[in-house]
């Protein structure tokens, strides 16, 4: 495969002093472009005679692109295809139609062979440090199996690399021996960390990297992967559901709601002036750290909030045009007869509305 | 007082001595007021918990998963108890519906529910109890709910256990129930299998099913975790409607601050089985005392706020509960212990007056903490 770096010890510190800190559009190339990207899953009946009896339409022609040294985020309820494009982008789940284009190569439909240098590359994180870990083998062979399967031969050898690496993710280097069950659910997604950096990737892939964690240790881990970015020169897709999580940690914000992209834009811009309905409630929904207090005869006072009744529709049978019209509030007829084409609503800002806010 | 001041057991009196002698030392060296000893007054509130311990036995020692806890909460109110995960928050919970009575679990002091303490009463009362008077709503509803029987029969169960009623009575309250909690088309989706609702729904079951016998006590554990944002807002909104309606007390526990802070009258911040903090939550939001308390509003990345370059997170882990750390629990990871001379590292930390109804464990004198906050809340904004 061509244009794949050498060694995974050169160009290790590449971070681009004016990278995009939320605003606007990726400035230059992009590493990472996405166009048209769709996934259905065939729903199957049938025990010897298989056959489709619908679709379950996870991602719906999703377009973003991600310039290096950026992180995007992609937030979203459960169910609306985050999860699902993290994996096309990783190649683990095959596109039904779309182009990814990472670093100038097209690996939408490429072989898994043809891949494999790739791999080095693109690396992802899981959400759930206790099921993503091998709990037979130790952290040493754990964040040093990157290595040995991509036969890369370190400087001093693999035990001295990953002792680096465990150093770089704020663990002690002397637990290189040590099982999995004998770290805490914040030092394991740590454990994932070192692995994923271990080649030193241009990309990472982070599907929830820290919904399973705790307050505290939620908070050390979104230093760690900001520090990390900005020693390495990193670029991030972070996949999340937490809006407050992705407003700390990305430059530019992707919505989605039922496989569709509704809205993407800079940071400060999309949390700032959010124009899609979607965007704008899933924001009011939540809950802020600030206590509401009780009104003169004992009730308990009410913030100001957009409810959203119902729950996100099965994407099984998505409604027609624009998926959110059945729970939006501003819906008309022709939100329910016309999609909304997804059209930038202000510079670097794209929303997917007939009847926009903050216009 | 059914069986309320039964013989103490050995381990409760020590526990009470060690605890006084830790109040008086507190107060000998802050002269801050002293906290009105919960031990013999009559409980006044609907709900009084005293120095509650629980201790689990274990192989590789004692876990001392809940360890002097004390709170009231009366009609009406919401108690928000906040804490990571092992810091007792979900096992004060379940030892108040009794739930520790069989087993190995070594549970001392006092939970007194409308004057009846449920520590001391037998098992057949505790059952009694359960279910009528004091109703749970778990985490995660697939879990919780029976796949094999309707979401009807279940919510039906509790209410022909404790009522003398027909079955048919029952089928109709549990229409009315799912009614009440926003289920649309009640009747038939009343012969549903837990599996043919959605998530969202499945909680609003929950909370019907907790209902179903008018409980006075509500006592909810992490209700919206599992749920998506604008359906966490939608259970919230419900929780809040039906404690009005039903005058209930609540009880939710939950590790976001933010859900403590939409609905919480009084919070109670628990650090490795023990209470770091317990005031209004005012009180705790707006001046809190405790260096946890601080750790835990600021490692919160926040939306009403300007964006901070770095979240002020707390180092290190949450400690094992068999070996607690000596003196104050959470000095490994306080960044004030120095400022102690010591003393952080070696005693105990007494719950002390701070300010009317503000308790904090900390050794940190009260100018202290109102100085290190006013520093941190300028930080942050």
């Amino acid at each position: 495969m061509t244009g794949v770096r050498e060694g995974p010890q050169d160009a290790s510190v590449t971070a681009e002093p004016g990278r995009p800190r939320g605003n606007g559009t990726p400035a230059g190339d992009s590493l990472l472009t996405v166009t048209g990207l769709t996934k259905h899953f065939p729903v199957m009946r049938g025990i010897i005679f298989r056959r489709a009896v619908g679709q379950v339409r996870a991602v719906d022609d999703v377009s973003f692109s991600v310039a290096p040294g950026e992180s995007l985020g992609v937030v979203g309820e459960s169910g609306c295809g985050k999860t699902t494009t993290a994996r096309m982008i990783v190649r683990l789940v095959e596109p039904t139609a779309g182009r990814i284009v990472f670093d100038g190569h097209d690996i939408t439909h490429i072989r898994q062979g043809a891949m494999r240098p790739l791999r080095r590359e693109i690396q992802m994180i899981f959400q759930d440090p206790y099921s993503s870990l091998n709990p037979r083998h130790t952290v040493g062979s754990i964040v040093g199996a990157p290595f040995r399967l991509q036969k890369v031969k370190t400087e001093r050898g693999i035990k001295r690399s990953v002792q680096e690496l465990l150093e770089l993710v704020g663990l002690n280097p002397e637990h290189y021996n040590r099982y999995p069950y004998e770290f805490s659910g914040g030092q394991r997604q740590r454990i994932g960390i070192a692995r994923t950096l271990a080649l030193r990737p241009k990309l990472i892939v982070a599907d929830e990297p820290v919904s399973a964690l705790d307050v505290s240790i939620q908070a050390q881990v979104i230093n760690l992967l900001e520090d990390l970015q900005n020693e390495l020169g990193l670029t991030y897709v972070i996949i999340a559901h937490d809006l407050s999580v992705i407003r700390h940690v990305c430059d530019r914000v992707a919505v989605m709601y039922l496989g569709n992209l509704v809205e993407l834009a800079g940071r400060d811009d999309l949390y700032a002036r959010p124009r899609h309905p979607y965007t704008v409630a899933l924001l009011s929904a939540v809950p802020s750290p600030e206590p509401v207090g009780r009104t003169a005869d004992g009730h308990r006072e009410r913030r100001e909030r957009i409810r959203l009744t119902g729950d996100v529709p099965s994407p099984l049978n998505p409604p027609p045009a624009c998926r959110f019209h059945t729970r939006c509030w501003k819906a008309q007829d022709i939100c329910k007869t016309e999609p909304p084409p997804l059209v930038e609503r202000a510079p670097g800002h794209l929303a997917a509305c007939h009847f926009p806010e903050n216009t | 007082m059914a069986g309320g001041e039964g013989p103490a057991r050995d381990d409760r009196a020590d526990g009470r001595l060690t605890r006084l002698r830790a109040r008086d030392r507190g107060d000998r060296r802050s002269g801050e007021p002293e906290v009105p000893v919960p031990g013999q007054s009559p409980p006044t509130a609907m709900l009084d918990v005293r120095d509650l311990r629980i201790h689990f036995p274990t192989m590789d020692g004692l876990v001392k998963a809940v360890d002097g806890v004390s709170f009231t909460l009366d009609r009406g109110r919401t108690l928000g108890i906040v804490g990571e995960s092992g810091s007792g928050k979900s096992v004060t919970s379940l030892g108040i519906l009794g739930l520790y009575h069989s087993g190995n679990a070594q549970i001392s002091g006092k939970i007194y529910l409308d004057g009846e303490d449920v520590v001391a009463a037998p098992q057949a009362r505790v059952r009694e109890l359960r279910g009528s008077k004091m109703a749970m709503i778990f985490q995660d509803p697939l879990s919780s709910l029976h796949p094999y029987y309707t979401i009807g029969n279940q919510i039906a169960e509790a209410y022909l256990i404790h009522n003398k009623v027909s079955k048919k009575a029952a089928r109709a309250h549990a229409v009315e129930l799912l009614e009440r909690v926003g289920i649309p088309q009640a009747a038939s989706r009343v012969d549903d299998y837990p599996h043919q609702f959605s998530g969202g729904m499945r909680q609003r079951a929950m909370i019907a099913m907790a209902l179903s016998c008018d409980p006075e006590l509500l006592i909810a554990d992490e209700p919206t975790t599992a749920l998506d944002v604008t359906v966490q807002a939608q259970i919230l909104d419900l929780i809040s409607d039906l404690q009005q309606e039903y005058d209930s007390a609540v009880i939710m526990i939950t590790h976001d601050l933010g859900v403590v802070a939409e609905l919480a009258d009084d919070v109670l911040v628990m650090y490795a089985g023990r209470t770091a903090e317990y005031g209004s939550s005012e009180d705790i939001f707006a001046h809190p005392g405790h260096p946890y308390t601080w750790g835990l509003l600021g490692s919160m990345p926040r939306l009403d706020r300007t964006r901070l370059d770095r979240l002020l997170s707390i180092r290190g882990t949450p400690p094992s509960l068999i070996n607690v750390p000596e003196g104050c629990p959470f000095h490994p990871r306080c960044d004030y212990a120095a400022r102690t001379n010591g003393r952080s590292e070696n005693e105990v930390p007494a719950l002390r007056q701070v300010g009317p109804g503000h308790l904090v464990a900390c050794h940190l004198s009260t100018d202290e903490q109102r100085r290190i906050w006013a520093e941190r809340a300028k930080v942050a904004s």
